[in-house]
């Protein structure tokens, strides 16, 4: 188990150095001269450019640029914005927020998920199990901005449930239907695996086993069942919280949060190699290290997976 | 909560009616309003300034209003667009047009108690002009003489291996403090429009608590002299400003506080003020105005206003297939203006028939001749001007909503003269913009032109004159040249104002561009802002708004 830890910490290394190379490159890459757009149709003076040019020894080669930047990086400097914010600031102000909405729709998404999973997989083609079936082809099917856009406007514009947008403060309450519309499509997701998975395990020995020694239903399915039935969901899951922080860039828009989505955007425009890297490396480190504990997590559910 | 908060609300209106319904004494009542007016607060829309708030260096719109409300200048400009009055300056004297004696008002106050003296005005437009500090306003003090002195410019362009050289001296020999409250500026050359350009915010004085610490320091935190201080700025969130007591110019705030809210999405903020959550919101989104439906949702707070800005297709003239005047006029003929604003705008544009935008004082309305939609003319001037064979390329940046009507016009192009046009969007301003600066374009390009101020001299020097700042297609006519040096240096506005109407003739006979709609903006407030008006060119006059 140890060892298996230590060397699967080892492997983050080349893939972080890898990621953020290649990032930094691409966004090298990306055509166009930072500061042509920054004045607007006046264009800026030319020692406004010679000065910011140098500033960011944007003068210099990527290999020079890239280098000195991981130089920085190692030290804890993150660097600092085209606009003279340092990027670590950013980083600590938007990644709590999309973290937060992150959770929310992870929370959300398990529990609505995996009990519509759970009870349409134990009562299979039922009436349940029917309505399930088309509302999660419903979610699949409605691109994440359209539902984003219609909960807004009926709950925020035309009821007044809510407000339309999330306040700076971020407070729980207000990340529920933001939580709900990033979580929509994987909550769909989550309650078909949950539901074959059940379905599945049903019909395995152990439990038609465990239902013979007399066990109560409840301890058959919460402990007997559900546990064997969570890997394939618990691998969804874990996966999806990285893939729901870096997705979540259409929801932020819709709800007016501040989160990581709006600056990488914002970066990629604007050419800021730094700011881009500095977010995206931390989303790598989310999703290797939320991998890794999803690896973990099957040795604890299934005791036949033993790490060496 | 939230529930809660709209129930009470909606009760204290109820109640406020209830007091006005059953006529208690009406001094009660004044009083009472006013005292709510006085503390009120309202939300408004904006965006993250793109850099610290610096007024010299600030040049986007969203950094640019948050300075117009925390800054008075020595003139302002009036919200009908008229000719700017004296704000800060008690006076501005001149016998030459060269030679300017200000006095300014004593004892008002910045906003960290100091007072705003002569110097501060001298120090912050040195400051400006020195060129290593990288200001991006700094042509605006090229009229006045010795910039050339603090301002070199790089031999071999910002591209090449040299650099510009250290310049010599850090201040500019025209500018002399005189006393506390007196200054003089003396120009290169008389420009009778300079009095004009000083309510422009690369004009504001900075307090001395400005040269003591890092430029982006005090951007964070800035300090300025108008109705409104900075109380605070998260991010990316919002900016909390609040009316500065001690401020003694004409323009007092009637409403206590300002959040400015700052959005990533226009349609998030326009939900905001559709639910009341937003007060108000300075351009709804497109998407709402199609088939009015701002008009609908938001009833007599939709408010429907010309911003002095046009819209313009330039023409690359340093490319050889571009050099024939006959041309472009053939092209700007075949383009049917009335139809792009009625069809893709919803008449929320205007269409263009002049080179200045006729809000401007000293344009003339009508002058631009080309502008005119004519197929026969313009087919009789491609004959004459030899055809054009080949791909006529329309490019614009696709990173705004610039798509619908770029293509109208090339469409209209193919259909009325025959020309394979077709409109090319380049993925980021960045790239866009980084071709025109670089004389690379090699077809018709989207352009804009927004005044910085209220001349019509603002609308020519930098368009179409040799070395103008936005002369990007390089178009050099030395008559138009002659005339708008002599119009430049004129001794008075009137006299400035006709000999510019001269130069405009030429133009309109070279068509350098193609003018197509006047700018116009859709903007709505809440229920709770009784009165409140917009500025000349079109932001949130916070110190008229009433509650």
């Amino acid at each position: 188990m140890g060892r298996y830890l230590l060397r699967r910490l080892l492997q983050l290394v080349p893939v972080f150095i890898g990621t953020t190379f290649l990032i930094y490159w691409l966004v090298w890459k990306v055509p166009g001269d930072p500061f042509a757009g920054k004045c607007g149709d006046r264009g800026c003076p030319d020692n406004f450019r010679a000065m910011m040019t140098e500033k960011y020894h944007l003068d210099q080669s990527i290999w020079v640029q890239y280098a000195s930047y991981m130089k920085n990086l190692f030290q804890g400097d993150f660097g600092i914005t085209y606009s003279g914010r340092e990027i670590s600031d950013i980083i600590m102000t938007s990644y709590p927020n999309t973290l937060k909405l992150a959770v929310v729709a992870l929370t959300i998404e398990a529990v609505i998920g995996l009990g519509a999973g759970v009870l349409t997989g134990l009562r299979r083609n039922g009436f349940l199990d029917n309505l399930v079936l088309i509302s999660t082809l419903f979610l699949i099917a409605l691109p994440v901005f359209v539902i984003g856009f219609l909960l807004q406007w009926l709950l925020g514009v035309k009821w007044g449930i809510i407000h339309p947008t999330v306040s700076g403060e971020m407070r729980m309450s207000e990340l529920i239907v933001p939580g709900f519309v990033l979580g929509s499509a994987s909550m769909a997701y989550i309650a078909r695996v949950a539901r074959t998975s059940i379905a599945e395990n049903r019909r395995a020995d152990y439990v038609r086993t465990a239902i013979a020694k007399g066990l109560p239903m409840r301890r058959v399915v919460g402990v007997h069942l559900l546990r064997n039935s969570l890997i394939p969901v618990v691998t969804l899951l874990g996966t999806d919280l990285g893939a729901l922080m870096g997705g979540a860039i259409i929801t932020e828009g819709i709800f007016g949060i501040n989160g990581i989505g709006r600056q990488v955007l914002r970066s990629i425009v604007t050419k800021e190699s730094a700011t881009v890297v500095g977010i995206v490396v931390v989303l790598v480190l989310v999703y290797l290290v939320m991998n890794l504990l999803v690896d973990l997590l099957y040795a604890a559910l299934d005791p036949r997976i033993r790490y060496e | 909560m939230r529930v809660s908060k709209r129930a009470s609300g909606a009760l204290a209106v109820g109640a406020a009616f209830a007091l006005i319904a059953s006529g208690c004494s009406s001094g009660d009542n004044d009083g009472g309003d006013a005292g709510a007016s006085a503390d009120g607060a309202i939300v408004i829309d904006g965006t993250q300034p793109e850099n610290p708030l610096v007024p010299a260096n600030t040049t986007e719109t969203g950094g640019g209003k948050i300075i117009d409300w925390m800054w008075t200048g020595l003139v302002e400009y009036p919200n009908n667009g008229g000719a700017p009055q004296n704000a800060l300056a008690e006076s501005i004297e001149t016998s030459d047009s060269k030679v300017f004696k200000i006095k300014i008002k004593q004892n008002t106050k910045f906003h960290d108690g100091s007072t705003v003296k002569a110097e501060n005005f001298v120090k912050a437009w040195n400051w400006a002009a020195y060129g290593p500090n990288g200001a991006q306003n700094a042509s605006f003090f090229a009229d006045i003489q010795g910039f050339a002195d603090t301002y070199t410019e790089d031999p071999d362009g910002p591209d090449g291996p040299k650099k510009a050289p250290e310049p010599k001296v850090k201040e500019m020999s025209g500018l002399k403090v005189v006393d506390d409250w007196n200054f003089e500026v003396t120009l290169s050359a008389p420009t009778a429009v300079f009095p004009t350009k000083l309510g422009y915010s690369a004009f504001m004085p900075l307090p001395d608590a400005f040269f003591s610490q890092k430029p982006e320091e005090f951007g964070k935190k800035p300090i300025g002299n108008g109705p409104v201080k900075l109380v605070s700025w998260q991010d990316d969130v919002e900016i909390k400003l609040t009316r500065f007591d001690d401020y003694n110019l004409r323009d007092k705030m009637k409403i206590k506080d300002v959040t400015v809210k700052i959005y990533q999405d226009d349609t998030a903020a326009y939900s905001d003020l559709v639910s009341g959550n937003l007060d108000f919101q300075q351009q709804v989104p497109v998407s709402s105005l199609a088939g009015d439906k701002w008009k609908t949702d938001l009833g007599d707070r939709a408010i429907a206003s010309t911003t002095p800005s046009t819209g313009i297709i330039a023409f690359p003239i340093y490319d050889p297939k571009f050099k024939n005047p006959k041309l472009r006029a053939a092209i700007s003929h075949a383009i049917d203006r009335q139809q792009i604003t009625d069809k893709i705008f919803f008449g929320n544009r205007k269409p263009a028939d002049s080179w200045a935008n006729p809000l401007t004082p000293g344009a003339e309305p009508g002058n631009c001749t080309a502008c005119k939609f004519d197929v026969n003319l313009a087919k009789q001037l491609l004959q004459e001007a030899g055809g054009f064979t080949g791909k006529l390329t329309l490019s614009y940046n696709a990173d705004a909503s610039h798509k619908e009507w770029m293509e109208a016009v090339a469409q209209q192009i193919k259909t009325n003269l025959g020309i394979d046009a077709v409109a090319v969007g380049v993925p980021t301003f960045a790239v866009f913009r980084a071709n025109i600066n670089n004389h690379k374009m090699t077809g018709a390009y989207r352009a804009g032109w927004q005044q910085d101020y209220p001349d019509v001299e603002n609308w020519i020097n930098p368009l179409y004159v040799k070395g103008g700042s936005s002369n990007d297609g390089l178009y050099s006519n030395p008559q138009v040249d002659a005339l708008a040096k002599e119009a430049s240096s004129a001794p008075s506005l009137d006299e400035s104002h006709k000999k510019f109407a001269e130069a405009v003739k030429l133009i309109d006979q070279d068509v350098p561009s193609m003018p197509i709609y006047f700018g116009g903006q859709q903007s709505g407030h809440s229920e709770k802002i009784k009165k409140m008006e917009l500025t000349n060119v079109g932001e949130l006059d916070i110190t008229s708004v009433e509650l």
